[in-house]
């Protein structure tokens, strides 16, 4: 990896910026030593199952730590280059999280291939595909950061994405079935010989940046109030336009495409991305008062939505019932079974729950790792969104504000539609964990997603060039001696 | 911008911590319910695919298993399984366990308490948990004499053999008998065919009729008379009716020659008696010692116990019906005459045959019959050794004394194979009617008996299920009791 010298350099560079008013470190050594440990957690992790599962413990398994720490050593040096101030906590974060993504994958691979041989079916392992898609979705997330110098550029083509977003994310629903099947009861797939994909996967963040550009574009608009009743200002009926725009898709996902899960996801982000442009909490309510009623007429008009809310009521109940609680009723068997420590990576049964590696793998790691693993993993989520926020708090412009808020946000609200659906918190709608779950759609977009956040972080952080930092007045020599005294802030009311 | 920003990643940390809180209510809260619901196959399949312990008998491993790639990870194997089945049993994922599988199920899948360091180290070493072994008081060479003897002819029927001295079970023979390896398959059809072909057999080869089965005991349980007789003060001298007919109720209680019992003697010795399995003797006996000294003398044997475990339950073995709690209680006087014939609502097991004799055989003192001589750990290192248990004195030395003097004229006067010179052998044969219609319906033959009589090292208890309606427990059943006897002594110890 010849990192040294990049590395010198990059420090070189950010020390040679430095303004007076504080030291800005690129941190890509913090990064570098994380995802050597993420890449420690992952091998230990792998070592677990092979030892669980009494497969050979070989050296194989150190170069697959190597192999796994060369792809990301790759991206490391792909953000050392291109965006060398960047968060270095949202790098390791997601190797982390992709690493015992495939450890697991491969792990519900073994208990498949066991009941493969002993039911005489056709062995068929989703871990070399994921390995493959990882690798995908690293080019593709270098591509990113080369292409997208700036994210402000992006702007420009805002309602471009927006376009092309819609029509991603309406494909599949028009397309005949041969091309775009109905997987699981939902429509959302096309199929082009042997790879499947998700065009809403895509979607989400095209629309998602549209929202930005538009939002930013016409923040003005938005921000004049209308009529005001009972205390409260409410928006002008004209400005309801983008809101009842989104409440549209959102609908239409439901209608056409039976995505519960993609539907809550979109609106649910567009409305905080409405909030945080505004700053005005009505368009909240607003929000809100669409979707309970949006929920309601679902609820009327669609058997498979009452079907999930009775899931979700009890799912013990429906156990027996077609399309009923039994999926989830083995999701929370597997998670009791694993309780507070867990059965031990490949000691447990995550393969008696169906989509034990997309949709419930949250269930395979709280089996097999306990409460404490699946908090932990929370954690590593957590971590991964407050730190796209931290920089969409600290980035100058208001379209990163928007962009890296927005994204940050659509990820904890993916994990917890998905966490929570498997965890009987809300209904189950059916979605992939960010980096978790087997697919490739998911993973290449939330990998488009990172590489949006690493640009608008290494903006925040990157030191003004050509841009002096404003003088900060000097009293004159001859009192320095009073500046020692602290004075109230005039501006600050106490 | 950055206000809304803040309020926007409280929400985020917000709906994390409703996560979980939701995660502690679903994994620690209500994990019991998850984890015991009689749908989650995980528990089941985790205690399948445990590492069984071995059960041993000896220098031979009755079962054991073997390694599979499959999900269950081992497979349960029983060697010579028909021949150690009633000790054994079966362990089958789909029809539960039987036996010893099932009766020391916690030793065997290792989770008995007494494990529990050993678990925790293999928590620690990151290693399987294994299961404890068992070994038994079995001797293999007298079990597989028992079994062939009775296997040989195709007699279905018990043999049970115990050391008077310890109480330990020798031998447990249930014949005809089951091959425990098909129910323990992984091959859920394979399990299923073997158990719809064993629970549909008539021979009912799957029940254990050693301690699962009472048969009445006919002539054998004379001894539990004469035993009450001496205690009460009789002496095996002392004269008793040796007439042809005793009156019950409407019918008559006869010998079995239909005749006086010795030639014309209106009177012979209780000694003779014995000998010669005199039926109006007997009855006359029960009658005079009374309902309530026979049954003190047949609780002191240990008939009427309920929960005996050895470690397998073994069922009540009665004097009268069991129902009401009237396992004790012989109804009245004309039932008092049959039971003193070992007829009517006497019912023993096998087990209880031999115990009664096997008390005799250690001069009057019951000892508790058990199979587990000692648990050992996984590594073979011992947990836990059976010492031997006295239930107390059920009769004074002399009178059992003159019980062993009694048999041994018994077995002089019986016939069949198997006597040897030079030992000396206390028995009693006896030939329980069965059924409704019982000179019709073929008899239960007994043979009870321990050796060597003056120093009794083996007592066994043989009940043949005749197939032959003149057939007598002499013939039968004898010849069978000596081959146990021979094997058990001719393997020296």
């Amino acid at each position: 990896m010849g990192s040294p010298v990049q590395g010198a350099v990059g420090l070189a560079a950010g020390q040679s910026s430095v303004g007076p008013d504080g030291a800005a470190p690129t941190r890509r050594g913090t990064e570098l030593l994380l995802l050597g440990f993420a890449a420690f957690v992952v091998s230990a992790a792998l070592m677990l199952v092979e030892a669980n599962q009494e497969q050979q413990l070989t050296l194989r398994i150190v170069w697959y730590g190597l192999a796994f720490l060369a792809l990301f050593g790759g991206a490391h040096v792909a953000v050392r280059k291109f965006a060398p101030y960047a968060d270095p906590l949202i790098l390791p974060c997601v190797a982390v999280l992709n690493g015992l993504g495939l450890v697991m994958i491969y792990r519900i691979d073994l208990a498949m291939t066991e009941r493969a041989l002993r039911l005489g079916r056709e062995i068929n392992n989703d871990v070399p595909r994921q390995i493959l898609w990882t690798t995908i979705s690293l080019l593709l997330f270098l591509a990113v950061l080369i292409v997208i110098k700036d994210h402000r550029k992006l702007t420009k083509y805002a309602y471009t994405f927006g376009l092309v977003g819609l029509i991603l994310l309406a494909l599949p629903a028009f397309l005949p079935s041969f091309i775009a099947p109905t997987i699981n009861g939902a429509k959302i797939w096309l199929r082009v010989g042997p790879i499947s994909i998700q065009p809403g996967e895509f979607a989400k963040i095209l629309l998602l940046t549209f929202f930005a550009g538009f939002l930013v574009s016409k923040r003005d608009l938005f921000m004049a109030a209308g009529r005001r009743v009972l205390g409260v200002d409410l928006p002008r009926a004209r400005d309801l336009g983008p809101i009842l725009f989104a409440w549209g898709v959102s609908v239409g996902v439901l209608v056409f495409q039976k995505d519960l899960g993609t539907s809550l996801l979109f609106f649910g982000t567009i409305l905080v991305m409405l909030y945080v442009a505004t700053e005005r909490g009505v368009w909240v309510a607003v929000g809100m008062v669409l979707f309970v009623g949006g929920a309601i007429v679902a609820y009327q008009l669609f058997g498979h939505v009452q079907q999930r809310v009775a899931n979700w009521i009890d799912p013990l109940a429906t156990y027996d019932d077609p399309g009923g609680g039994f999926q989830i009723a083995q999701g929370l068997f597997g998670l009791g079974t694993g309780g507070v420590g867990g059965t031990g990576l490949g000691a447990g049964r995550p393969d008696l729950v169906p989509l034990a590696n997309t949709d419930f793998i949250p269930a395979a790691i709280g089996e097999e790792l306990g409460f404490i693993g699946l908090a932990a993993l929370l954690m590593v989520y957590t971590v991964l969104a407050l730190r796209g926020m931290r920089s969409a708090l600290a980035v100058r412009d208001t379209f990163g504000k928007l962009l890296g808020g927005g994204l940050s946000f659509l990820l904890i609200m993916q994990v917890f539609v998905v966490v929570g659906g498997v965890t009987k918190l809300i209904p189950m709608t059916g979605l992939t964990a960010p980096f978790l779950s087997y697919g490739g759609s998911s993973l290449l977009a939330n990998y488009i997603l990172v590489a949006l956040l690493l640009r608008i972080s290494d903006a925040a952080r990157r030191p003004q060039t050509g841009v002096r930092p404003r003088p900060v007045p000097q009293a004159p020599i001859a009192e320095a001696h009073t500046v020692m005294v602290q004075r109230p802030d005039p501006e600050r009311p106490a | 911008m950055n206000t809304p920003l803040r309020r926007v990643g409280l929400a985020m940390l917000t709906m994390v911590v409703l996560l979980l809180a939701n995660a502690t209510y679903i994994q620690i809260i209500k994990a019991d319910d998850y984890r015991k619901d009689p749908r989650n196959q995980r528990v089941l399949l985790e205690e399948y695919s445990r590492e069984r312990g071995k059960i041993l008998a000896g220098d031979n491993v009755l079962a054991t298993v073997q390694g599979t790639n499959d999900r269950l990870r081992y497979l349960r194997q029983y060697t010579n399984g028909p021949l150690y089945a009633p000790v054994t049993g079966f362990y089958s994922q789909r029809y539960g366990a039987s036996g010893l599988e099932r009766a020391e199920d916690e030793i065997l899948n290792g989770s008995d308490d007494r494990l529990f360091v050993r678990r925790l180290s293999d928590l620690i070493t990151g290693r399987d948990p294994r299961g404890g072994n068992i070994e038994l008081t079995i001797s293999p060479a007298t079990q597989q004499a028992a079994y062939a003897a009775m296997d040989k002819q195709g007699f279905a029927g018990s043999v049970v053999a115990l050391n008077p001295k310890t109480g330990e079970i020798l031998a447990m023979v249930s014949t005809p008998s089951y091959d425990p390896n098909p129910l323990a398959a992984h091959d859920g059809k394979a399990q299923e065919k073997a158990w719809l072909a064993y629970r549909d057999d008539p021979r009912k080869p799957v029940l254990n009729r050693a301690i699962a089965e009472t048969y009445a005991p006919g002539s054998t349980f004379k001894l539990v008379v004469a035993a009450t007789a001496i205690e009460d003060g009789k002496n095996k001298d002392d004269q008793v009716t040796a007439t042809d007919k005793i009156a019950v109720g409407a019918s008559e209680l006869r010998n079995y020659n239909r005749g006086f019992c010795n030639g014309s003697q209106s009177t012979v010795s209780m000694e003779t008696a014995l000998a010669l399995s005199c039926n109006t003797a007997f009855a006359q006996l029960a009658h005079d010692v009374g309902a309530k000294k026979l049954g003190a003398m047949s609780a002191m044997l240990g008939i009427g116990e309920a929960d005996l475990k050895v470690p397998m339950s073994v069922v009540q073995s009665c004097i009268g019906p069991s129902a009401d709690n009237g396992c004790l209680r012989v109804v009245d006087e004309n039932a008092l005459y049959q039971s003193g014939i070992g007829q009517r609502d006497v019912r023993l097991t096998p087990l209880q045959n031999a115990e009664i004799v096997a008390t005799i055989a250690n001069g009057g003192e019951r000892m508790k019959p058990q199979l587990v001589k000692t648990i050992l750990a996984p590594d073979l290192s011992e947990i836990a050794r059976f010492d031997e248990d006295s239930l107390g004195r059920a009769m004074s030395r002399s009178t059992a004394e003159q019980l062993r003097d009694m048999m041994i004229q018994s077995e002089a006067k019986t016939g069949g194979d198997g006597k040897t010179n030079g030992l000396s052998i206390a028995s009693k044969t006896g030939t329980a009617e069965t059924g409704n219609d019982p000179k019709n319906t073929p008899p239960f033959a007994w043979y009870v008996a321990f050796a060597p009589a003056d120093d009794p090292k083996i007592a066994v208890a043989v009940v043949v299920e005749s197939r032959d309606v003149a057939a007598t427990g002499g013939k039968l059943s004898a010849t069978i009791g000596r081959a146990t006897i021979n094997a058990f002594l001719a393997g020296g110890s």
